[in-house]
């Protein structure tokens, strides 16, 4: 089989979006876990939060940026509530309560919003001014606002590193990460940082959801598939890792557009085409689960760790 | 004594029960069985709305029972589906069991119910074992079989004289199934065949394969989330003009909402569509539309007629639901007049039926699917060669 380069290219880019969007989510996932060690299932939720806040929002207002400047700080906002009311009594007991818990926060956020908003999706929109496709070198012709959510990703990913690696509050989520203890002995306040990070991580899921609510459809428990994708990033790129974050989150990104689109034609080239036809789109669909499977056995710690080994 | 006593009110219990029995007899029981929860959702409030319309309009009664609809929710899982017929069979004690949206769901509570004699009565699930050789006295479909929206756009397309065809659908047997449907009877050349997994919700590495395919036009079958999803990055990608978008069951009123103009321009196949002009389907139509405040579905329509054909048998036998020969010819007949124009059933008790080609275009500043035409007239489904039944 030959793979056309143009084809390559496109889904290349598909595989850089489907990435930076991982990005978003695993970037709050990996910090909320490395350094407040509190497994939070429902990061899902809160992506769906804010996809639906922005999509009420542009119903309202017709503005696609308007309601992108005001979902980001409410779902922040309910984050920060979450935290305070449910999070805050978890973090000393283990990680099954924890998983219980935030289990039931999926639940309770999906018959929320159902309750809220009605069983049928919502509609969002494309701004005009990324409605349409723009033509890159090659004769690729790509959607404009697909090319927008790798240019918020990359902008955030940008911003992150600044944050992390520059700045005092990076330095005490960068010390979080490695050693919570001692971070706490040293006389910071754990408690204002924890919120401080999960707010953090909330308003990222927020951007995801909200980038998100053009191409999905916005509905109650469109969380759960990207928490999937999300838990698998993390895993791969190390717990607590940004960095991990960044690099697993593009690598499932590539493997898994990439796998979707070429696994299937070369099975073709070699198989029968009924062995092929039936074992192509399921192979395509495990080849992420394949590749964490891999990590964890050779690299159980994941590619990029956190903490010094 | 107070053994004597215990006995004595409980026989007079018992003979109160006793008495009561020709007072319950004026009630019908039905279950309701359907996804009213989760991503499908939807549809079950599409499909239990247009039921209940259909006994409104019957009088609130039906063929002069009072009747009692239970509502299950089977949660798009079949133990829980199963769970639910169970209960409505043994402990309600219902007369029928009506709604069930999914396949998976209608095989799991299939068996168990046929089997105690009560009448299954489809508002949607049709798969083919049930239309074929496990055919039974006790069911009926008021929708259609599996393959036959499909089949019916394959006919269309053929006739179109559409040369090379892409096919999409979700890696299950829905899927599958929709698929088999349209190459049954599109001749033409199937460019590729491709199956995503279920509910994935992000089809940008499909449809960059599917652009460099370059085939003449695409054929989709993604319900629900995933048809919202695809509608919406296909119009993105800018490909709604360049490649004819066709689809069954994935722009409709359930979900043409939050696909938005993306949808207009698509067409679909159907047995019914929101225009058909006979009268049953306008009152259903303008009633519904007054009384929920949006559009009705295929499943608000399909199950409207089952309250219809309920209502039908029920008239014919005066009411009485403990003859269930007599029961079955009535319902047999279908003597009411159906929202789709004339029909009948077939020997394993589908309907025969035509099918329609609708385009989704925005009418009174509401998105819609209109009537483009006839593609099949009385079509009956191939798997009821294969059903034994013969009246």
């Amino acid at each position: 089989m030959v793979i056309d380069p143009q084809l390559l290219a496109f889904q290349a880019l598909n595989g850089l979006q489907l990435g930076v969007m991982l990005f978003l989510m695993a970037a709050g996932l990996t910090l909320v876990f490395g350094i407040m060690n509190l497994i939070n299932l429902a990061h899902g939720s809160l992506y769906m939060v804010g996809a639906y806040f922005a999509a009420t929002l542009q119903g309202w207002s017709g503005s696609f940026v308007l309601a992108a400047l005001l979902a980001i700080p409410a779902t922040l906002v309910l984050g920060v509530a979450v935290e305070l009311v449910v999070l805050r009594t978890l973090y000393d007991r283990d990680h099954l309560d924890q998983v219980l818990a935030t289990f039931g926060l999926i639940l309770f956020f999906n018959e929320a919003v159902r309750i809220v908003w009605g069983p049928s999706a919502l509609f969002m929109t494309t701004p005009d001014f990324l409605s349409g496709q723009v033509a890159l070198p090659f004769g690729i012709i790509y959607p404009s606002y697909r090319f927008a959510i790798i240019a918020v990703g990359l902008a955030v990913a940008l911003f992150l590193y600044g944050l992390i690696s520059h700045t005092r509050v990076g330095m005490l989520i960068r010390a979080g990460a490695s050693n919570r203890a001692m971070v706490g002995a040293l006389g910071v306040d754990v408690k204002f940082l924890y919120t401080a990070v999960f707010a953090l991580g909330t308003a990222l899921a927020g951007i995801a959801g909200l980038m998100a609510g053009p191409i999905l459809s916005v509905e109650s428990g469109m969380g759960e598939p990207i928490l999937i994708l999300t838990f698998v990033v993390i895993v791969i790129g190390g717990i607590g890792s940004i960095r991990g974050a960044f690099m697993g989150a593009l690598l499932i990104g590539v493997v898994d557009t990439l796998g979707r689109s070429f696994l299937p034609g070369l099975l073709r080239a070699t198989f029968n085409p009924q062995v092929a036809n039936a074992a192509g789109p399921a192979l395509a669909s495990m080849l992420i689960y394949i590749l964490m499977a891999l990590v964890l056995a050779f690299r159980p710690q994941g590619l990029f760790p956190a903490r010094a080994a | 004594m107070t053994k004597f006593l215990v006995s004595a009110a409980a026989a007079a219990a018992l003979g109160a029960a006793v008495a009561a029995t020709p007072v319950a007899a004026q009630t019908v029981k039905i279950g309701f069985i359907a996804t009213f929860s989760g991503p499908g959702g939807t549809i079950g409030t599409h499909l239990y709305d247009g039921f209940m319309l259909g006994i409104e309009h019957a009088g609130g009664k039906l063929g002069g029972l009072t009747p009692e609809v239970i509502k299950e929710d089977d949660q798009l899982k079949p133990d829980v589906g199963l769970q639910a017929a169970q209960k409505l069979l043994q402990r309600d004690k219902v007369n029928f069991i009506s709604g069930v949206i999914f396949s998976n769901v209608m095989m799991a509570i299939y068996k168990p119910v046929i089997e105690s004699q009560t009448f299954l009565i489809s508002s949607n699930a049709g798969p083919s074992p049930i239309a074929g050789a496990q055919c039974s006295p006790y069911f009926f479909s008021t929708s259609w079989q599996n393959d036959d929206p499909h089949a019916a756009m394959g006919k269309h397309l053929q006739d179109k004289g559409i040369k090379r065809l892409y096919l999409m659908a979700p890696n299950y047997q829905a899927g599958k199934d929709a698929l088999t449907g349209v190459k049954r009877m599109f001749k033409g050349e199937i460019v590729d065949e491709i199956y995503t997994t279920v509910n994935q919700p992000d089809y940008s590495a499909e449809i960059a394969a599917l652009r460099a395919a370059k085939p003449e036009a695409l054929y989709v079958f993604y319900p629900g989330g995933m048809g919202i999803n695809f509608v919406k990055q296909y119009a993105q990608a800018g490909l709604v003009k360049a490649l004819p978008l066709y689809s069954a069951f994935t722009t409709d009123s359930t979900t043409v909402d939050a696909q938005g103009d993306a949808a207009i321009g698509t067409f679909g196949t159907a047995f019914w569509t929101v225009d058909l002009k006979n009268p049953a389907n306008q009152k259903f139509v303008a009633d519904f539309r007054k009384k929920h405040n949006y559009e009705p579905s295929t499943y608000s329509a399909q199950a409207y007629d089952s309250a219809q054909l309920i209502d039908a048998a029920l008239k014919a036998t005066g009411g009485k639901l403990d003859n269930k020969d007599a029961l079955r010819d009535a319902l047999r007949k279908a003597d009411f007049k159906s929202i789709r124009g004339p029909f009948k059933f077939n020997n394993n008790q589908f309907p025969i039926q035509s099918y329609y080609l609708y385009e989704t275009v925005r009418e009174d500043g509401k998105l819609r699917q209109l009537g483009r035409g006839t593609v099949l007239t009385d079509h009956a489904d191939v798997y009821a060669k294969d059903c034994p039944m013969k009246w």
